[in-house]
């Protein structure tokens, strides 16, 4: 048997169909690229996404393994672990065969990897709903996050349902996409380009009470950095205005501010 | 006097108040609202002293009319003084809220004439925050010693939690450093709003949309290092409250000296007994999440507990009879004693082990961390190979294990020449 390497466009869906070929052509896949990958050393096989391919592999996660198991398949698609496609398809072909069991298993390597990075990913995102930090410019609500997981998606009901009245953007810099919010209803969409410029005055005066506020609540007798650190790690303070001197803060391009003003539709990202 | 000068004043006046949390409500978006309310709380930045900022913590005034010797705001210091107008406040807090600074809004006050002035002042604010600001979110708001229950009933409508401190951990205390202050003004309003709350909760289950009151329950504060009651009456006291009075938490703080107050220990050269706060915080935790009680933790014999290790290895090392737990076969209760291993990885024990038994490669697999808990456990049986120990020698790595984590001191390593050089 040789080996293959299965090349998709690194969607979820996209993923799914791989599993579908893989047991349409009773292959056992030993590694995963997506296309803008550079070229390996094994036999490829490029998968095109395949809609309703992936449904099927989608809903059998659901009726042959269970619903549990399916969204944890679904979440830790958006974790940053590596080669994660791997682990994923050793975890559904393992389920497919034991069913539920495996989710239970948690002993398991590929399990104990799996729901480790899962662990970092819903840490990354309970710090992200409170250090997200927005600017309001021209009565829209800006931000921008820096994760390492592709958070997004799950930050954003969050922050749909908490301002609902509110026009929003959140630009996530790593992944290249923006969650836009208009009228009860949000997108997220892939946004190559998202340029910074300063607020106006008002906005300026409100970061600086708010730096003055979170300074003033020091207690100096009590100084703690490393505790500090523990709880707010180094790599989020870049895009938070209590760690930042002026100018900073994001400002969406005209081109972004023009998207928003059509209606948008509610999408399911998963 | 501009906003920035009241909020610096105001804040730093309310940042000694320990409780900053925002959890034990759940509450969606609704439309024409902002604002919303996760279980769990949610800490919004923390400050250079580790603190979490979840809450836009401040006093509505800090006029006082009472001289409480530990007190900051006593009326006998020479501060700025400065008061917040409703609205000031309100727009204040909607800002920052939009800006997704904060989680919502700590109003606590100073008493200003009298508490029922105080009271009254505080509900205009909050009134006007829920009703015209549509304001949903988080709001904690201190309940004033002495006011009227009518007025503590309707400030418990509008916030979500309540709280009302409790000070010193005993009347004694009370009496030599808070004159103004009894132990019943502060036990009054704290069963008023626990009743308040079980009625409430009652009509909620015959009508879905009575009135909520407080339904985050209520939280105190005691400040720890002032006076001389030792830990065992602290947690004896912690413990009678989550009982008798069904509050979520209670919070300690260390004793900062703020005045030079003849009762106080002497602010020269005092430092605030931080580690003996810590330890009393996972004491509280071991009452509240462990099924332990506080005549486990300390009694007649031992009265304070040791500043170098933590309760709960304490407690193991008293009862060498418990140990070793076998974790292929003990119940959740007993996991969860052993020192190393906490809520989440006493779960994941019980889970895991349904399918196959559970060996220390796979304990370390599922996220347990084995350096405290591989001297209390057996697998199937077995302990640790390898593993040698004594009592006393697990008493000195355990020590060594906490030793590395704290702050302050550190150990030198010792050097083979330094005797020769004297």
């Amino acid at each position: 048997m040789s080996l293959y390497c299965y090349r998709y466009d690194g969607t979820f869906g996209g993923f799914l169909t791989c599993v579908f070929e893989s047991y349409v052509n009773k292959e056992l896949p030993t590694s995963f690229a997506i296309l803008s990958d550079g070229p390996t050393l094994l036999e490829e096989r490029e998968v095109t996404t395949h809609d309703a391919h992936a449904g099927r592999v989608y809903t059998a996660l659901a009726k042959k393994v269970s619903p549990e198991f399916q969204k944890l398949i679904e979440r830790a698609f958006l974790t940053c672990l590596s080669e994660k496609e791997l682990a994923l398809y050793t975890l559904i072909r393992r389920g497919l065969i034991e069913g539920d069991r495996v989710r239970r298993d948690l002993t398991d390597p590929t399990m104990a990897r799996v729901n480790l990075a899962l662990a970092k990913m819903w840490t990354e995102w309970d710090h992200l709903k409170g250090f997200v930090r927005f600017s309001e410019l021209d009565g829209a609500l800006v931000g921008e996050i820096e994760p390492k997981n592709r958070v997004l998606p799950l930050l954003a009901p969050h922050f749909a349902a908490r301002f609902s009245g509110e026009t929003m953007i959140l630009y996530d810099r790593t992944h290249k996409e923006a969650f836009f919010h208009q009228n009860h209803r949000w997108t997220i969409l892939p946004v190559e380009e998202f340029s910074l410029g300063p607020g106006t005055a008002e906005e300026r005066g409100w970061r600086e009470l708010w730096r003055r506020y979170f300074k003033t609540l020091t207690i100096e007798e009590r100084y703690n950095p490393k505790c500090q650190s523990t709880h707010l790690p180094k790599r989020y303070r870049h895009v938070m205005t209590e760690f930042m001197t002026e100018p900073a803060p994001a400002v969406p391009s005209p081109a972004i501010a023009e998207n928003l003003s059509e209606p948008l539709d509610k999408i399911r990202i998963f | 006097m501009d906003l920035m000068e009241k909020l610096t004043i105001l804040a730093d006046a309310a940042k000694y108040d320990a409780a900053c949390t925002s959890s034990g409500v759940v509450r969606g978006g609704k439309a024409g609202t902002i604002g919303t309310a996760n279980n769990s709380g949610c800490c919004h930045t923390f400050t250079a002293d580790g603190r979490c900022v979840s809450l836009l913590k401040v006093l509505m005034t800090n006029h006082c009319c009472y001289d409480c010797a530990y007190c900051v705001n006593r009326k006998s210091n020479d501060l700025p003084r400065a008061a917040f107008t409703p609205r000031e406040l309100c727009e204040l807090t909607i800002q920052f809220y939009r800006r997704n600074y904060i989680e919502g809004l700590f109003l606590s006050s100073a008493v200003l004439k009298d508490p029922d002035f105080t009271t009254e002042r505080m509900i205009e604010a909050l009134r006007l925050l829920r009703t015209e600001y549509h304001f949903n979110g988080y709001i904690h708001a201190k309940a004033i010693p002495g006011a009227d229950p009518a007025l503590t009933h309707r400030l418990g409508l509008l916030a979500d939690r309540l709280s009302v401190n409790i000070e010193l951990p005993s009347e004694s205390s009370l009496q030599m450093l808070a004159p103004d202050k009894t132990k019943t003004s502060i036990l009054t309003p704290m069963a008023q709003i626990r009743d308040g709350a079980e009625q409430s909760k009652q009509e909620l289950k015959l009508y879905r949309h009575a009135p909520r009151f407080a339904p985050a329950g209520q939280s105190t504060q005691m400040i720890v290092g002032a006076t001389p009651e030792t830990d065992r009456h602290i947690l004896s006291l912690t413990q009678g409250l989550y009982r008798k009075y069904q509050l979520r938490r209670v919070f300690f703080s260390a004793y900062i000296p703020v005045s030079d107050h003849k009762n106080l220990p002497a602010p020269v050269g005092f430092k605030p007994p931080l580690l003996r706060e810590h330890r009393l915080y996972q004491a509280d935790w071991l009452l509240r999440f462990y099924g332990f009680t506080a005549e486990e933790l300390l009694d007649d014999e031992e009265e304070q507990l040791d500043p170098l290790l933590d309760p709960k290895s304490q407690w193991a090392l008293r009862h060498p009879e418990f140990f070793p737990v076998e974790l292929n076969r003990a119940d959740y209760e007993a996991i969860l004693r052993v020192p190393g291993i906490g809520v989440r990885g006493a779960k994941r024990i019980v889970v895991a082990r349904r399918v196959g038994p559970i060996t220390f490669e796979g304990l370390k697999r599922l996220g347990v961390v084995m350096k405290r808990c591989q001297y209390f456990v057996t697998c199937s049986g077995k302990m640790l190979p390898g593993l040698r120990c004594s009592p006393q020698s697990v008493y000195r790595q355990l020590v060594g294990i906490e030793q590395a984590g704290l702050p302050g001191e550190t150990w030198r390593q010792l050097s083979l020449f330094d005797g020769r050089a004297g």
